[in-house]
């Protein structure tokens, strides 16, 4: 209110003419400035756009009147309404004779107009009439207008004259003339690529106004291609020596610091100019020198010329000395009070540690204090410089920062580039798979459908193949510890659907592995999982296919299975899903559940989701059958063409033989017809008799087709059945074709993907006791040996530490076999991260420290190859953690696994990740 | 480059907004939307850099600074210098301010074709292109008598 008299005081002065504008437009934007609600503006705003349209139309309105009415659509168009009945005559005021009513009209026009509207073409010629004015201002206004309104089409209509203009005698002209052909440059460079040399003559314009305009240009121009510019260095190093030793006209001073525009805009021309160009960054050593000495870091204009210096000087080719300077020029941004300093100092320091890493060090605190900062700018940029310096002996603390990070921002567009970073850290310098595993679950849990599939797709097949070696053991020690903290998971509410999705999963094929789980207890997991989510039916899909399995593994190891009601229930509900690849999930379960034991076994045999599966295309197993049928009279196959050939010939017959089916295109219903297409005819004729009558029918038939063929014919059910468990899970496409699986399932149900719903949490939350990931939340208790800690498990590292590190290691490779304790997890070099340490599952995951899968893997390789090589690799490791590079294992094992990865088809795609095995492996 | 230049006030009314880049209209109140809920949740002490790969694009950046009712908010990209312009807005302020004698939004708001035309000044299709308080009085108030006359 005290401000609404505010106004209403100066609008009465206002209103005596003080601004020159009519009385009614004073109104207009008092009444506006005056509205209680949008809608009340909206209605003035309104109002007004009625009377200016009746009003602009009248004939012979006073130019000067129009002036007014034009700027009063400005100010519609400014408060988001549309003006365009008023663009036109806009355009008519370029055309005027009057310098003040065309620079009104060009500066309505600039504002009204984008540069692809129709409108753009009445301009160009007053345009090009007014580039060759003899008034400079007239001059000047219409490239102001340029710079807006030109495209790329109507560039050639205006160039010759701008060109011209590069030589005009008020300097003004040329500097806008440099800046129209620079956004020229913007919008097609090829219309200017032959006007290089022009600009470069302008660098040398006796103004420095036009000079500093051309750098603009050419940096735009370096920007795009180095390559025409490198000559330019020398005189470019002059120029910069000139601007730094005050030689430039005073007016170009800013704060007593000379030109500092022109300081940092060269700054940023010979960053890119003399990277990795050592003779170039030798001619610049001399004057950054300079100016890192002169620059005055008391102001703030000093501060972002010496921040250029530092990101020019960590870009060109190194100088010990001069990057010893910008470290101490850094240091001291750090240390500010001022955020903005400590921002800069932050990117400073990230551009540093790229050359030289060990200085990061010194800062560690400083950093800290910025990570903690409540200024969320400087916090994500200080989890950018964490980001660059992650080493495989700081990831886990980093990790947990970040994973802390995306815990507590609600911003989605920051959470999913953050959560991929994690997911990339996690994958390139993963210490071991639980952690990798753990890791992943929490950013499923926080990030959730900000993940990409891909990823929940590579943890499933991480957990499947373990370390992928030949190490049995340690593969279902990890896979049970999966089990487990999977188990814990579910105990919270509300997951999102990608974890819950990979939690079906592994519960399917692994939950009853280890023997500690009934089958009855998971299947009711993962009905609970069901009912957290009631819409979701790609989830559906993952949990019928995983109680499938679980029944069959229980039946082939003899026992009996007792479906539970709630399971049973589900399982009735979906045969009337009108998602027909539940339907089809439901059909098969209820095949395979009728199935005796041995061919169970077969079909789905336990552990072999990464097995290689062997798929006959030619149907070779069925050449028995076809034979007899040909005996018996049928007639012999006809291809699809042939068919049509004989117009409606078709018949029953040919489309009993079993090679028909390779042709038929409409799979997913034809699909249980494949194996035994008799069986398919039954059951189709059937379906409209009620759900139990059918099952019984359709299982009937697979099983007494089955029982009837020959063994391999049930063997090629497997496979299909097989192909359900693997292969769509991992979404190979490759697949597809050959095996005659219907339709990918994961592309079925991407199209049905239902968001979540809230309701039906109960299952999950209920039993609620002791989250896992809650607990570890404590809140830092004595700041500073908190942050030590955490500034010695970020920055660690230290000769104490490493020393015993290698020692360690040796030793263990020479007990060799033995499992060891864990030593390879990457050095908690100081006392061992912060309590609060997010990998530390070991409440609900027991055993987990006694073994290291990795551990027993780097065994595994230093016996099966020479044991030197991989002995050193390791020493390697630990003495130089950040080098990716020397971490892997011997290229051999890596194509083996490649080969392996292949052959069974689970890759997703080639070289994805390859980081990720890499650091698995090492 | 400058993509773009923000005058708003601290309830998120635009003052002055220029694009250097052609947007549609909605999309432009959209950002100003954007811009004016990310600063208006920052405090006094926060540093005056945003970064804005939202709201613009990758490497995007708000450079604001907050005056008495306004927020002068500069949409710059990799290219342009963060401190620089930030010591630009203090030229453009300073500049209003002694062309105004005493600038207050109100100024802003009644001249806005001035205060576009001081900006034209300082920024030229998302260049900088003057930064003496002086020089860009000087030519504007040529401009302005010329205009009268």
């Amino acid at each position: 209110m005290e401000q609404l008299k505010t106004i209403g005081r100066e609008l009465a002065m206002g209103s005596q003419g003080v601004w020159g504008s009519s009385k009614e437009f004073l109104e207009l934007v008092k009444t506006i400035g005056e509205a209680k609600s949008k809608a009340e503006e909206e209605r003035i705003v309104l109002a007004e756009i009625e009377s200016l349209k009746r009003r602009i139309q009248e004939p012979d309105v006073p130019r000067k009147k129009m002036k007014e009415y034009i700027m009063r659509l400005v100010y519609v168009e400014m408060l988001g309404h549309d003006a365009s009945f008023g663009y036109i005559h806009a355009v008519k005021m370029t055309h005027d004779d009057n310098l003040l009513l065309k620079r009104s009209g060009y500066l309505a026009v600039t504002l009204f107009l984008n540069e692809d509207h129709d409108l753009i073409i009445l301009i160009i010629n007053t345009i090009q009439k007014d580039l060759k004015s003899d008034n400079y201002l007239v001059c000047c206004a219409a490239l102001t207008a340029v710079c807006r309104l030109i495209n790329e089409e109507t560039i050639p209509a205006v160039l010759p004259q701008i060109v011209e203009l590069l030589n005009h005698q008020k300097e003004l002209v040329r500097k806008k003339a440099v800046m129209a052909l620079h956004r020229f440059f913007q919008r097609s460079p090829s219309t200017v690529s032959h006007l290089f040399p022009a600009f470069q003559e302008r660098l040398c314009d006796r103004d420095p106004s036009v000079m500093s305009a051309v750098l603009c240009a050419l940096y735009d121009m370096i920007l795009v291609n180095v390559k025409p510019f490198k000559h330019l260095v020398a005189s470019l190093v002059s120029i910069l020596k000139q601007a730094v030793e005050h030689r430039l006209p005073k007016s170009y001073d800013y704060h007593r610091t000379p030109a500092p525009f022109v300081q940092i805009k060269l700054l940023k021309i010979l960053a890119l100019l003399g990277t990795g160009d050592k003779a170039a960054s030798e001619n610049m050593f001399n004057v950054l020198g300079d100016i890192l000495k002169r620059s005055d870091s008391t102001s703030n204009i000093g501060n972002a010329i010496l921040y250029e210096c530092v990101r020019t000087l960590t870009s060109i080719y190194t100088n010990p000395r001069l990057l010893q300077n910008a470290a101490e020029i850094t240091a001291k941004f750090l240390k500010s009070d001022s955020h903005n300093l400590k921002y800069m100092g932050i990117d400073a320091l990230g551009r540093l540690i790229k050359i030289t890493p060990e200085c990061a060090e010194n800062h560690q605190l400083a950093v800290i204090d910025c990570l903690e900062d409540p200024d969320d700018t400087l916090k994500r940029k200080t989890l950018d410089l964490l980001y660059k310096m992650t080493k495989a002996n700081n990831v886990e603390v980093i990790v947990e920062r970040m994973v802390e990070y995306i815990r507590n921002i609600s911003d989605n567009h920051y959470k999913t580039e953050i959560s991929s970073r994690v997911i990339e850290l996690a994958e390139r310098y993963a210490p071991s798979n639980q952690w990798f595993i753990q890791t992943m679950n929490q950013v499923f849990e926080i990030a959730g459908d900000l993940v990409p599939q891909k990823v929940a797709h590579d943890l499933m097949r991480l957990i499947a193949e373990g370390a992928g070696e030949e190490d049995e053991d340690a593969d279902s020690h990890l896979r049970s510890s999966a089990v487990q903290a999977y188990l814990q998971i579910l105990k919270e509410p509300k997951l999102p659907s990608i974890l819950l999705q990979v939690i079906s999963w592994v519960l399917g094929e692994y939950g009853i592995a280890d023997g500690s789980h009934s089958a009855e207890f998971i299947i009711g997991k993962l009905c609970d999982i069901v009912a957290t989510r009631p819409g979701d039916d790609k989830l559906k899909g993952y949990v019928v296919s995983a109680i499938t399995k679980i029944c069959a593994f229980e039946k082939a190891a003899g026992q009996t299975v007792d479906l539970i009601p709630e399971c049973v229930s589900f399982i009735e509900e979906l045969y009337a899903s009108h998602s027909t690849d539940l339907q089809q999930r439901v059909y098969e379960f209820h095949a395979v559940l009728k199935l005796d034991r041995d061919t169970l076994a077969s079909i789905l045999p336990m552990d072999a989701s990464c097995e290689d599966i062997e798929v006959d295309k030619d149907l070779s197993f069925l050449n028995s059958f076809v034979e007899s049928a040909l005996a018996n009279g049928s007639r012999p196959y006809l291809s699809d063409n042939e068919r049509r050939g004989m117009g409606a010939m078709t018949t029953l017959a040919s489309n009993n033989d079993a090679g028909t089916s390779s042709l038929l295109r409409f799979q997913p219903y034809e699909k249980p017809s494949i194996p035994e297409p008799a069986a398919a005819l039954v059951t189709a004729s059937h379906y409209s008799q009620d759900a139990i009558d059918q099952h019984d029918i359709y299982s009937s038939a697979i099983t007494v087709s089955t029982s009837s063929k020959a063994p391999e014919s049930s063997s090629n059910d497997g496979t299909r059945l097989k192909l359900e468990g693997v292969q769509k899970k991992w979404g190979r496409p490759t697949y597809t074709p050959e095996a005659q699986v219907p339709k990918n399932p994961i592309n079925i149900s991407d199209s049905v993907k239902v968001s979540s719903s809230a309701a039906g949490k109960e299952a999950s939350s209920r039993n609620s006791s002791a989250p896992p990931y809650t607990e570890r939340k404590q809140p830092p208790q004595e700041i500073s040996a908190e942050k030590k800690k955490l500034a010695a498990s970020l920055f660690g590292s230290k000769a104490g530490d490493t020393k015993a590190k290698p020692a360690a290691k040796l030793q263990q490779n020479g007990t060799s076999k033995k499992a060891p304790a864990k030593p390879t997890s990457p050095p908690p070099p100081a006392p061992a991260p912060p309590p609060a340490d997010l990998l530390d599952l070991s409440d609900s995951l027991p055993q987990t420290p006694s073994v290291d899968p990795v551990d027993q893997l780097a065994d595994l390789i230093s016996v099966d190859s020479s044991a030197a090589t991989s002995t050193t690799s390791l020493v390697e490791q630990v003495f130089d953690a950040g080098k990716v590079a020397t971490k892997g294992p011997s290229p051999q094992a890596s194509l083996q696994k490649d080969a392996v990865s292949r052959q069974v088809g689970v890759t997703p795609s080639g070289g994805t990740n390859p980081d990720l095995f890499k650091d698995l492996f090492g | 480059m400058i993509d773009a230049v923000l005058v708003m006030n601290t309830q998120g009314k635009p003052r002055l907004a220029k694009f250097y880049k052609s947007l549609s209209p909605v999309k432009q109140q959209e950002i100003v939307r954007k811009v004016y809920t990310g600063l208006s949740s920052r405090a006094e002490h926060f540093c005056n850099f945003v970064e804005a790969d939202e709201i613009f694009g990758a490497g995007t950046k708000l450079v604001y600074k907050h005056f008495a009712t306004l927020y002068f908010v500069f949409v710059i990209d990799s290219g342009e210098s963060e401190l620089g312009i930030l010591d630009l807005i203090q030229v453009f302020v300073e500049t209003l301010d002694s062309i105004f004698k005493n600038v207050c939004e109100l100024d802003i708001v009644f001249n806005f074709n001035k205060v576009n035309t001081v900006l034209d000044e300082i920024v030229m299709g998302g260049q900088v292109v003057e930064t003496n308080s002086t020089e860009i009085v000087k030519s504007v108030q040529e401009i302005f008598k010329l205009e009268r006359g």
